[in-house]
């Protein structure tokens, strides 16, 4: 079985508590606005739909071509699934996927999976369909070159993102991680692209209906094309500034306070693992323990208070 | 091979097969969590972690090794914390000069590096129990009752279900693809990159399109049985005393995990 | 466990006391032009087991798509039971039509067979209660008892099959109509199927293209081509008409 563990599936305990937590806020938050946009705008036969769409996005990512060197491309589909099925829905069906490939697979963690899902779902759904939404309605050629770049640069930034976040939880050092992703990326975001490219090519040969331009924009409005083209300047943007000059970034984080560079781990919730009035004491560590204990509690019972005993479901 | 050959589940009727599924969730994630709190170089701790996992994969009666067996999976992601062994803080163990940098690892660089390890490590053996001890459609039972909306839920329950069939169809067509790439002595065979490639992507434009056409065919199936846009299942879970039991007894484990771990 | 039936019956036609199925000068064409059914008159009475017969591309599955309200008549009329195909009695029709898919992979979509089999019973509204009692009764009718919390995709196809039947039989349906049910079936896994819809006591409309079956199973054969019914009668004699088979791409079993 050739479930190669991509680079972009990171396990757990790579990522500190809070990236892991700020990253699942945020997937939380943009789940849920695609569950209520598509509960809204799609049918009742969108359900079944996204399920076997995010079927085949998974099925699709065994398909790899050979490149050279004994290395294979491989294919992530973020950008293909948000270019064909429009953003809201791409982004549940790659969330769905990366839900089942940690949950079945431990290709990628829990705690991490909100990171995981951002990077690669909903980062490639903006960048992928944002791009693509630019130029809806274009000659075919202008838009599988558009496709396909959206697709190799989706792939990028959701390396660099996974890059920073490593990076952030002080696991690995700046100035290697990223020249090392994007390195690596920007030949496995090639294959992307191409499978990309000859995938839409394909459908729109033989099913021109499924991608017609009404379709391609009914799905999101001109907000994706901005924010696409926003995030896409970030990356490039950024880019540079990590691999070239990781002191710059490293500066530019510190100096908003992102980055306490004094720390071997940065953002650790309970710095030194002591509780500052107290000192360095035993007794400062024993509480500081507890309130580390406290906190997994309450976002347990937080958790909790949604048990029910077997709810009725409509 | 068939494509369920890679379900993880694995069946038997242990003590933690038979707990409600929202309960090993929840003390998988918390495990997991607590993992993440821990302090580098708590090495009491992360042992007395690896004892409770230990222990609950003994009652899982799936036997010790087992976890320990399918953890490699996370090892090649090992690689990417390895540049954490040259931290910048903590005193220099050695210094390597490699002429164009020079390496220096540091006390609290390696302690660092093995601390992540740990952590993952650990995590992925609690992940890799709670799947071989339930059932897919449980978990998903579980994600309901934690109030995961529905039609993320039912999506990943079609996601399960069609997985495998998809992943047979890929399996046929890269069949098909092999058994037709013939190569003659002395030819260069196998084509170039770009066709190979474009041959690729018109297989996942196939199976695009295949799955496209199942959708509907499932659509149609689910019309004549009287769907109407809201899915209905039953789930049946019920929370005894014995899971509730569990589920603190976890807590606490994992209270002392962490106090431990800051002694 | 099989029974052993006689594999010749003496055929004739029940008294009908009642259609459950009126059709009228059903006309059906595709969204892309392609004309499917044209003009389609067919009666099926209650307790009658009929089959559909036919090359691919006659329309037969278009047909029974129709039965069910999955597709709209571009002309023409169903009735079930007396219920005019409309807006309003389309959730009981759904109810009275049983309609299993070709492919089980398709008709089979939950991941637990209990789940599954609780589809049509739940969209129904029937309480808890009443959706187990179902789904045990409809794994009992096709001896699939056992298999309630087994994962779909671990069955093999002829078990599929049965539990594509079963998902019907829980809505209990007045009239049960299959999509080519012995295709890709072992010859054991087929005989049990053969013997199961022998002994399942209700209105069948049956396609296939397998005659062999049809002579053991159906009285009442109709054949269709090139969305048009060209004969529709007693299943021995049209079996003994071989112009009629061979003009229509069949095989005499």
């Amino acid at each position: 079985m050739n479930f190669s563990p991509a680079p972009l599936h990171i396990p757990d305990g790579f990522l500190n508590l809070v990236i892991s937590l700020v990253f699942w806020a945020a997937t939380i938050i943009m789940v849920g606005l695609a569950v209520s946009k598509t509960n809204k705008t799609l049918g009742d036969k969108q359900i079944p739909l996204m399920g076997v769409m995010a079927a085949f996005i998974f099925a699709a990512q065994m398909l790899n071509f050979p490149v050279a060197g004994g290395t294979s491309g491989h294919f992530l589909g973020g950008a293909l699934a948000a270019i064909v099925l429009g953003p809201w829905a791409g982004i549940l069906v790659m969330t769905a996927v990366v839900t089942v490939q940690a949950l079945l697979f431990q290709d990628g963690g829990l705690l991490v999976m909100g990171a995981n899902i951002f990077n690669m779902g909903i980062l490639t759904a903006v960048i992928g369909f944002g791009l693509y939404r630019m130029v809806a309605g274009q000659k075919r050629g202008l838009r599988l070159a558009v496709a396909g770049i959206a697709a190799w640069l989706a792939t990028m930034a959701a390396a660099l993102l996974t890059a920073l976040q490593l990076w952030l939880s002080g696991t690995t050092r700046l100035e290697i991680v990223v020249p090392a992703m994007l390195g690596v990326h920007a030949l496995i975001g090639i294959g992307e692209a191409l499978i990309t490219v000859a995938a839409i090519a394909f459908i729109e040969q033989t099913r021109p209906d499924l991608l017609t331009e009404e379709k391609s924009t009914s799905g999101g409005g001109r907000g994706w094309v901005v924010a696409g083209l926003v995030v896409t300047i970030l990356a490039v943007l950024i880019s540079p500034l990590a691999s070239a000059n990781p002191d710059g970034l490293e500066r530019v984080a510190e100096d908003i306070g992102f980055l306490d560079t004094g720390q071997d781990a940065p953002f650790q919730i309970l710095p030194d693992y002591t509780i500052p009035v107290l000192g360095e004491t035993g007794l400062s560590t024993i509480v500081a323990g507890v309130v580390g204990a406290l906190v997994v509690f309450g976002l347990l019972i937080l958790v909790g208070r949604n048990l029910r005993r077997k709810s009725p479901t409509d | 091979m068939h494509a369920h050959a890679f379900d993880q589940y694995q069946a038997q009727n242990s003590r933690i097969h038979r707990l409600d599924p929202r309960v090993k969730l929840l003390i998988a994630v918390g495990y997991i969590l607590s993992n993440a709190l821990l302090p580098d170089g708590s090495w009491a701790a992360f042992a007395l972690a690896w004892l409770a996992l230990l222990v609950a994969t003994d009652l899982s009666q799936l036997g010790l090794a087992f976890t320990l067996k399918r953890s490699v999976v996370a090892l090649p992601f090992a690689l990417v914390a390895v540049s954490a062994i040259f931290s910048p803080v903590g005193e220099p163990l050695a210094e390597w000069d490699l002429g164009f940098v020079t390496l220096a690892p540091t006390d609290v660089g390696v302690i660092r590096f093995f601390s992540i390890l740990v952590r993952s490590w650990l995590s992925v053996q609690m992940a890799i129990l709670l799947v071989a001890t339930t059932q897919f459609p449980d978990l998903i039972h579980a994600f309901e009752h934690l109030r995961v909306p529905r039609s993320l839920t039912t999506i990943i329950a079609f996601l399960y279900r069609y997985l495998f069939v998809l992943v047979d169809e890929v399996y046929r067509m890269l069949r098909a693809r092999d058994a037709r790439s013939a190569g003659l002595p002395g030819q260069k065979h196998g084509g170039k990159l770009l066709w190979r490639v474009k041959v690729t992507g018109s297989m996942a434009g196939q199976l695009f399109l295949r799955s496209y056409e199942r959708s509907e065919r499932i659509y149609n199936a689910m019309v004549s049985r009287g769907y109407t846009g809201h899915f209905r299942t039953l789930n049946p879970h019920d929370l005894n005393r014995r899971d509730w039991q569990v589920l603190i007894l976890a807590l606490v484990l994992i209270a002392m995990i962490q106090v431990t771990g800051r002694l | 466990m099989p029974i052993k039936h006689d594999s010749h019956h003496e055929f004739s036609l029940p008294e009908c006391n009642g259609d459950v199925v009126q059709i009228r000068a059903l006309h059906f064409a595709y969204p892309d032009g392609h004309v499917a059914l044209k003009g389609i008159d067919l009666n099926i009475c209650d307790g009658e087991k009929v089959a559909l017969v036919g090359p691919n591309g006659a329309g037969k599955s278009t047909l029974m798509l129709h039965l069910n309200g999955i597709l709209d008549a571009s002309e023409g009329e169903v009735s079930i039971g007396g219920l005019c195909m409309d807006d309003k009695n389309l959730p009981v029709i759904r109810a009275l039509v049983g309609l299993v898919f070709q492919n089980p992979d398709d008709q089979l979509f939950s991941p637990t067979v209990f789940d599954d089999v609780a589809f049509g019973p739940l969209h129904m509204g029937l309480p808890e209660e009443e959706v187990y009692q179902r789904v045990g009764e409809a794994l009992a009718a096709v001896q699939m008892s056992d298999f309630s919390d087994r994962l779909s995709h671990h069955l093999s196809m002829g078990q599929k099959k049965r539990i594509a039947i079963a998902t019907v039989l829980a809505m209990q349906p007045q009239i049960l109509i299959l999509d080519e049910p012995s295709a890709g079936l072992d010859p054991r896994a087929r005989r049990s199927l053969i013997n199961l819809l022998r002994d399942l006591p209700i209105t069948m409309l049956v396609s296939s293209h397998d005659l062999r079956m049809v002579e053991e199973l159906f009285p009442r054969m109709v054949v269709m081509d090139e969305g048009e019914i060209v004969a529709d009668g007693l299943t021995e004699e049209l079996m003994l008409d071989e112009a009629l088979l061979e003009t229509h791409g069949l095989e005499r079993p």
